[in-house]
């Protein structure tokens, strides 16, 4: 696999006229992955990888990977990880948080692992004002268990476990998750990106990037929701999944920045909650 | 580390002073004196729930914890409790939790991924009656959660027993050393009159030594990233780490097992209990004693790993066994599995936070002696042997089979 692309000024132009404008930042991993085709983990997981690199952070970073698809997140990002059981990793973020202040810390989460079995993680970590950061990548499914309905599933939409469609009078409705989340105190920053295309796609880095940095800068609790695809469990074509994404996801889930704290703040950055130095020596 | 500025509850002691005030006799509460052994342990961060009758632990590491800047988090739940303390002890910090029955069995899922992923901790369990919401009184029925395993798959955690609030302070350090050097989660288990009741303590604190862990998660700077986790989806593989957890887990039952003997030299009875039973049976002892029954005590200090080779080699000499808990039987099965029929055991118990009196223990004791004055004769061993099924009744033979062997086994299994 060619991971590195170069420009031509033109025909016949001199080695010295190539530069390299792209390539795999180091701490994506040199493998293929166990995504299927077309699913947008991938796309997040670059992203990712890219602003760790452009920060400077992967040789300062715990991350915590989920259970769901992105499980095995550790196999593609190289930087040290611990495994949460499912729904717990803002809780296992905390706890690392506290005894290691000098971390970047981070959790990549599905919507199935933040927005249903670990709402109580997530929300009471945002409303302590954790200086970690929420990768949060939303696909209205449960992917690695079969395609079964999500708290963000849309109304309507077919699953293996709503055969006839979300019905809200017996499933109630999607979850908003980021927007309640914004509402704490203790967030310094939430905001909500695609993947839907390229454009989007930059507009999402440029979200990770300011939630990584609210972190670094010491804020609060920083979380940024990744609307993504799920070609297989939608049932769907990998373009047509891309549309649906562009569509009715959109309609349902609204992009943009939701809150930005330390932006909007008079007195300066939210400061993060106390996190008093660790009595145990450096490892 | 701990320094002198630490020790105690006041500061500033010299080194002579500092070892005064780690064998200091001083009337405390058993849930405070297990929180400062924890704090004088060099614990770095607590994470806990309020929970009757562990809340005094809970205040007490609230104040302490952050009187010395370090970690003490009020955490949402249980659940969010311990996930914390996973987080912070895949880190290499020393990490602990307490809670009571009903919250321990929301830290159960979290105990086999820490087991599994060989994340140390210590969790500090002051049991109350069950089963669900049962009540605040004091009780032994976690038992079998404790040493039977609370969440899923194939793992033991090491549990210890105090039987004082004086003994609970020095089981504490240990507590941590058998995680660090194990890297298991330990669970140090009292009912909850150990963890309320005030006694004068002799403080026996200790502060574990200090290691550097090849796994701990500190940022991948300068070597290669690590991974704390308990999934591998190649079955060869998570064979691999269950039989090296299994290793781990003999190793463990073979070094670490603790048990105390009281008046066994000359016993022809053994009581079996541990925790606060075995204070209550220690009373019934003294009065039998006074009586002319020659009775001893066993006590586990760790449940698991059981005692059991020592338990049967006494066994052989003695003529019967109680075993008293404060729940329906739970222990008992274990000394069962150990004295192998050996002698006859026999069980008292109470439950529903009732504890057993010495004069219960004493009648315990005086009808497991009577019944064995009663069949001391040649049939016995037969007596005492356990009650088995006629063969074949478990191969689909009618109910109603007048099979001769039937009637006979009933004759002899005689209740």
């Amino acid at each position: 696999m060619t991971l590195t692309s170069s420009t031509q000024a033109g025909a016949g132009s001199a080695d010295a006229d190539r530069r390299l404008v792209y390539r795999k930042p180091d701490v994506l991993a040199d493998r293929s992955t166990h995504y299927c085709p077309g699913c947008g983990h991938g796309v997040v997981h670059r992203l990712l990888a890219e602003v760790l690199t452009e920060l400077d952070l992967p040789a300062h970073t715990i991350a915590v990977a989920p259970v769901g698809c992105a499980v095995f997140a550790y196999d593609y990002l190289n930087v040290d990880f611990v495994e949460a059981p499912h729904g717990r990793a803002p809780a296992v973020a905390s706890g690392i948080r506290r005894v290691r202040p000098e971390a970047f810390v981070l959790t990549y989460q599905g919507d199935g692992d933040l927005a249903a079995i670990g709402t109580a993680e997530i929300i009471h970590a945002a409303a302590r004002g954790e200086r970690i950061t929420a990768i949060f990548v939303n696909n209205g499914i449960y992917g690695m268990t079969g395609g079964q309905m999500a708290p963000t599933t849309l109304l309507g939409q077919r699953t293996t476990s709503s055969p006839n469609g979300r019905d809200a009078a017996l499933m109630g409705f999607p979850i908003r998750i980021t927007e309640m989340l914004a509402q704490l105190e203790g967030v310094t920053y939430a905001a909500r990106g695609s993947i839907g295309d390229v454009p989007l796609i930059g507009k999402l880095k440029a979200m990770i990037k300011r939630a990584c940095e609210v972190q670094v800068e010491g804020g609060g609790f920083s979380i940024v929701e990744a609307l993504s695809n799920c070609p297989v469990g939608w049932g769907m074509t990998p373009q047509q999944s891309i549309d649906h994404l562009r569509g009715p996801v959109v309609e349902a889930f609204p992009l943009g920045v939701i809150v930005d704290r330390a932006r909007w703040a008079d007195t300066g950055p939210v400061p993060g909650l106390g996190c008093p130095a660790p009595s145990h020596p450096e490892a | 580390m701990t320094t002198d500025r630490e020790i105690g509850i006041s500061a500033h002691r010299t080194a002579a002073e500092l070892d005064t005030a780690r064998r200091a006799r001083v009337l405390m509460k058993g849930n405070e004196a297990i929180a400062e052994a924890a704090v004088q342990a060099d614990c770095d961060a607590y994470f806990g729930y309020p929970i009757t009758p562990q809340a005094e632990l809970l205040e007490w590491m609230a104040r302490r914890m952050l009187e010395l800047g370090r970690v003490f988090v009020q955490a949402e739940s249980e659940l969010g409790a311990i996930n914390m303390a996973l987080g912070a002890a895949a880190t290499g910090a020393r990490v602990m939790v307490s809670s009571s029955s009903p919250g321990i069995s929301l830290m159960a899922e979290a105990m086999s991924y820490m087991a599994g992923s060989g994340t140390p901790m210590v969790l500090v369990n002051i049991m109350r009656a069950g089963p669900g919401l049962g009540s605040i009184g004091p009780s032994q029925s976690d038992y079998f959660q404790a040493t039977k395993g609370h969440g899923h798959g194939d793992y033991r955690v090491p549990v210890l027993a105090p039987a004082s609030i004086g003994e609970a302070t020095e089981l504490m350090a240990l507590s941590f050393e058998l995680a660090e050097k194990y890297r298991t989660p330990v669970m140090l288990v009292a009912d909850g009159i150990l963890g309320q009741a005030m006694e004068p303590v002799e403080l026996r604190f200790r502060t574990p030594k200090r290691h550097t862990f090849d796994w701990a998660l500190t940022g991948a700077a300068g070597r290669p990233p690590r991974v704390v986790k308990s999934i591998d989806l190649v079955p060869e593989e998570l064979e691999k780490r269950n039989l090296a957890l299994q290793h781990k887990y003999r190793e463990i039952a073979r070094r670490e097992v603790r048990w105390e003997g009281w008046q066994l030299d000359d016993a022809e009875f053994a009581i079996v209990a541990y925790g606060t039973a075995a204070r209550v049976a220690r009373s019934a002892i003294a009065r039998a004693r006074e009586k002319g029954i020659r009775v001893g005590l066993f006590r586990p200090i760790t449940l698991w790993p059981f005692p059991e080779r020592e338990l049967a080699r006494l066994s052989g000499s003695l003529r019967g066994i109680l075993t008293v808990e404060m729940s329906s039987g739970q222990m008992v099965e274990d000394v069962r599995l150990a004295v192998e029929g050996r002698c006859p055991v026999a069980f008292h118990g109470r439950m529903g936070g009732l504890v057993p009196t010495p004069d219960e223990v004493l009648g315990a004791l005086k009808a497991l002696r009577g019944r064995v004055d009663r069949t001391r004769s040649v049939e016995h061993r037969a007596h005492w042997a356990p009650r088995t099924r006629p063969h074949g009744s478990d191969q689909g033979e009618p109910f109603e089979s007048d099979f001769p062997a039937h009637s006979n086994a009933r004759r002899g299994g005689r209740r």
